[in-house]
């Protein structure tokens, strides 16, 4: 059974830093599709339409009847260990820092048999396990074996760890600690066992609504922090730079206007907290994270983006918000590649209206700020970069997928 | 010759005693607090600087940052096409001002102890003749400056002093700003505050009555002053010029004072 992760102890500073290193990161263009599917939580394999083959690894063609016409679906990740070993040297450096690892044979359900890293807590083979892609530290989909039922500290085995980033012992940046969703953020992550969250407070003397009750828990710490002022990001980043685990950017401009109905000024406002602030707080707090990348049990893990679903699509009754909102997802990607050299998870997170004062207009159902955080939390623990949160991020990201062009004219009247 | 001898004692005076200098003016950092308006109207931007370069790869012999800020941030000045009252005005912006608004007398009226005791605190036509009293009927053209000591809140949320009924900070009253345009034909009203007018003013009748009072007759707003405590009742002499921006509705000003030693 898998021992329960304990608190780490504060780092021996004279001890150097453990240097982050990644496992092999090259897939085929075929594999990437595994990784994508992974990216969103989902394990999906090639099944040939028409014979019916499920097929494991990727390939060009199906290994039965060498049918191209291929599809990615959602496969049941049911199957049985049949076989599994454990490694105990490796000239990958990263794996090297990691043996002895348990690796097996799993056979699916559905028909192939794979080869994947194997939980702890499953049994010896042959045993009943669920199969699972999780993308790895290069963040890339690589497949896991898991016992057939949740066992207790699951979540704690080291392998899964170095595939999820949950929340329980870090230090978490939450950038906007004023707002009804950072705050639902902050106690999310404090729920979940953070040992610190820090909340940004800009403009203090606006006054915000629930920032007081917040600043009674103990694990919360104010601090003050405006993305829209280099100076104050940098100056922080200089206190706690060395510490974020996780950093979560909630901090965001928002008005509902049209692109024609008002000058520069709220767009520019707009580009300044929700792009350029994402883009100053990459400069300030990337490189630390990414230095501590592999530090102790508990390293630095993710950075989390509130973006919108209208990043996809704009939603030209909030047009330069949507068009800010892009411009942020743009950076994230970019951010994304970078901060992959360290194994530092991105997350971008693209909800559909929040339930807040900038949406009054727009019609339910609204995303509440918990269930948004709640999402957050679940993605963290699941390993997952992208998520949609809520009924209307669901939706119009499958329409995206369906017809982007069908989707832009159907949000002109929203 | 008059004016040659008078400029030549006051060099004189500059550099050999006699006559100070005093900083009126808060310094330009983002840490000082903007004004806020509600939130459907667009905002003023707060002062920010990114550097250009600091004797790095960006350039490696110099230091040097862009800036970027509304014009009524930090110390500033309101010329009268501020308001809708002055829009009509002629010479009523930063370029077309006459010069000589630049350089004017001031009084200081002192209303530290009342504003400590009401963060609400109206200044009156009252007060201003009680003033006089003591210290003689203030000059046309001259600035009349508010010291309410508000400058040594360091802290920006005490300094915007905001509740859920907005903002509590110490101005002019309705009667008092007419009193000064239109008995004593002052240059403009100056404050420690982060407006001219009181925090409550939107609720005054007319609202904002020292925007709509004093730029409607063409004269002048300074705010966000310090260091009003180091100037005397009468005598000293303010130097505060805008930047002479096209059009402009105010600046940021190094506010100076010359005052008698």
């Amino acid at each position: 059974m898998t021992p329960p992760l304990i608190k780490p102890k504060p780092r021996n500073p004279v001890r150097a830093l453990r240097r982050p290193t990644l496992p092999p990161p090259a897939r085929s263009r075929a594999a990437l599709r595994l990784t994508a599917a992974a990216a969103e939580g989902r394990f999906e394999l090639q099944h040939c339409c028409d014979c019916g083959t499920v097929q494991y690894p990727p390939r060009s063609a199906c290994v039965t009847c060498l049918s191209t016409h291929l599809e990615w679906r959602e496969t049941d990740g049911v199957g049985e260990l049949i076989a599994d070993t454990v490694l105990h040297h490796s000239n990958e450096l990263y794996y090297r820092e990691r043996v002895p690892l348990r690796l097996g044979m799993v056979r699916l359900a559905a028909g192939p048999s794979l080869l994947a890293h194997v939980h702890g807590d499953c049994g010896s083979a042959p045993t009943p396990v669920r199969l699972r892609a999780h993308l790895d530290k290069s963040g890339q989909a690589v497949l896991m074996a898991l016992p057939s039922q949740d066992t207790t500290n699951m979540a704690d085995d080291p392998m899964l760890r170095e595939m999820t980033s949950d929340p329980k012992f870090r230090k978490v940046l939450v950038t906007d600690g004023k707002s009804a969703v950072g705050q639902a953020i902050a106690r999310a992550m404090i729920d979940a066992g953070a040992e610190i969250v820090w909340a940004g407070v800009a403009e203090p003397w606006k006054q915000a609504g629930g920032l007081d009750a917040l600043a009674k828990l103990p694990q919360i710490e104010q601090v003050t922090l405006d993305v829209t002022d280099e100076k104050s990001v940098r100056d922080l980043a200089g206190v706690i730079g060395g510490k974020v685990d996780i950093l979560i950017n909630t901090a965001e401009f928002h008005r509902a206007h049209g692109v024609a109905d008002r000058g520069t000024e709220t767009a520019h406002a707009e580009m300044e907290m929700n792009y350029l602030g994402l883009l100053r707080l990459a400069q300030a707090f990337g490189p630390a994270m990414q230095a501590r990348a592999a530090e102790g049990s508990v390293p630095a893990t993710a950075w989390v983006n509130l973006l919108s679903i209208y990043a996809l699509s704009a939603l030209p009754s909030h047009g330069t918000f949507s068009a800010s909102k892009a411009a942020a997802f743009a950076l994230s990607q970019n951010l994304r590649a970078e901060m992959r050299h360290a194994g530092i998870r991105v997350v971008n997170v693209f909800p559909g209206p929040i339930d807040d004062e900038w949406n009054q207009l727009l019609p339910p159902p609204k995303l509440a700020p918990a269930a948004l955080a709640g999402a957050i939390v679940k993605a963290l623990r699941e390993g997952v970069e992208d998520v949609y949160p809520g009924d209307v991020a669901q939706d119009i990201v499958r329409r995206f997928r369906e017809s982007a062009k069908v989707l832009e004219r159907e949000l002109w009247d929203q | 010759m008059r004016g040659a001898e008078t400029l030549s004692e006051l060099a004189g005076a500059l550099a050999g005693g006699g006559v100070r200098v005093v900083d009126l003016s808060q310094t330009l950092s983002p840490r000082f607090p903007q004004i806020v308006l509600p939130p459907e109207f667009d905002q003023c931007a707060p002062f920010r600087m990114a550097e250009i370069s600091r004797y790095d790869e960006r350039g490696p012999a110099w230091y040097w940052n862009n800036l970027s800020f509304g014009e009524h941030t930090g110390t500033h000045f309101d010329a009268p096409i501020h308001w809708i009252t002055g829009r009509d005005l002629p010479n009523n912006a930063t370029d077309t001002l006459p010069a000589a608004s630049f350089v004017a007398p001031a009084c200081v009226i002192d209303c530290a102890a009342e504003s400590a005791r009401d963060a609400d605190f109206l200044l009156t036509a009252d007060h201003l003749r009680a003033w006089e009293g003591r210290h003689g009927k203030i000059p046309p053209r001259a600035w009349v400056l508010m010291r309410s000591d508000w400058s040594k809140r360091t802290d920006p949320v005490a300094y915007q002093n905001f509740d859920e009924t907005g903002q509590h900070t110490p101005g002019p009253d309705a009667r008092a700003v007419r009193f000064l345009v239109e008995e004593r034909d002052v240059l403009g009203f100056g404050t420690e505050t982060i407006g001219t007018d009181a925090g409550q003013a939107a609720h005054f009748r007319p609202p904002y009555p020292c925007h709509t009072v004093m730029h409607g007759a063409g004269r002048c707003g300074l705010q966000c002053l310090a260091n009003l405590d180091l100037l005397p009742p009468t005598g000293s002499v303010v130097i505060a010029a805008p930047l002479k921006i096209l059009r402009g509705s105010g600046s940021p000003v190094r506010a100076l004072a010359l005052v008698s030693e």
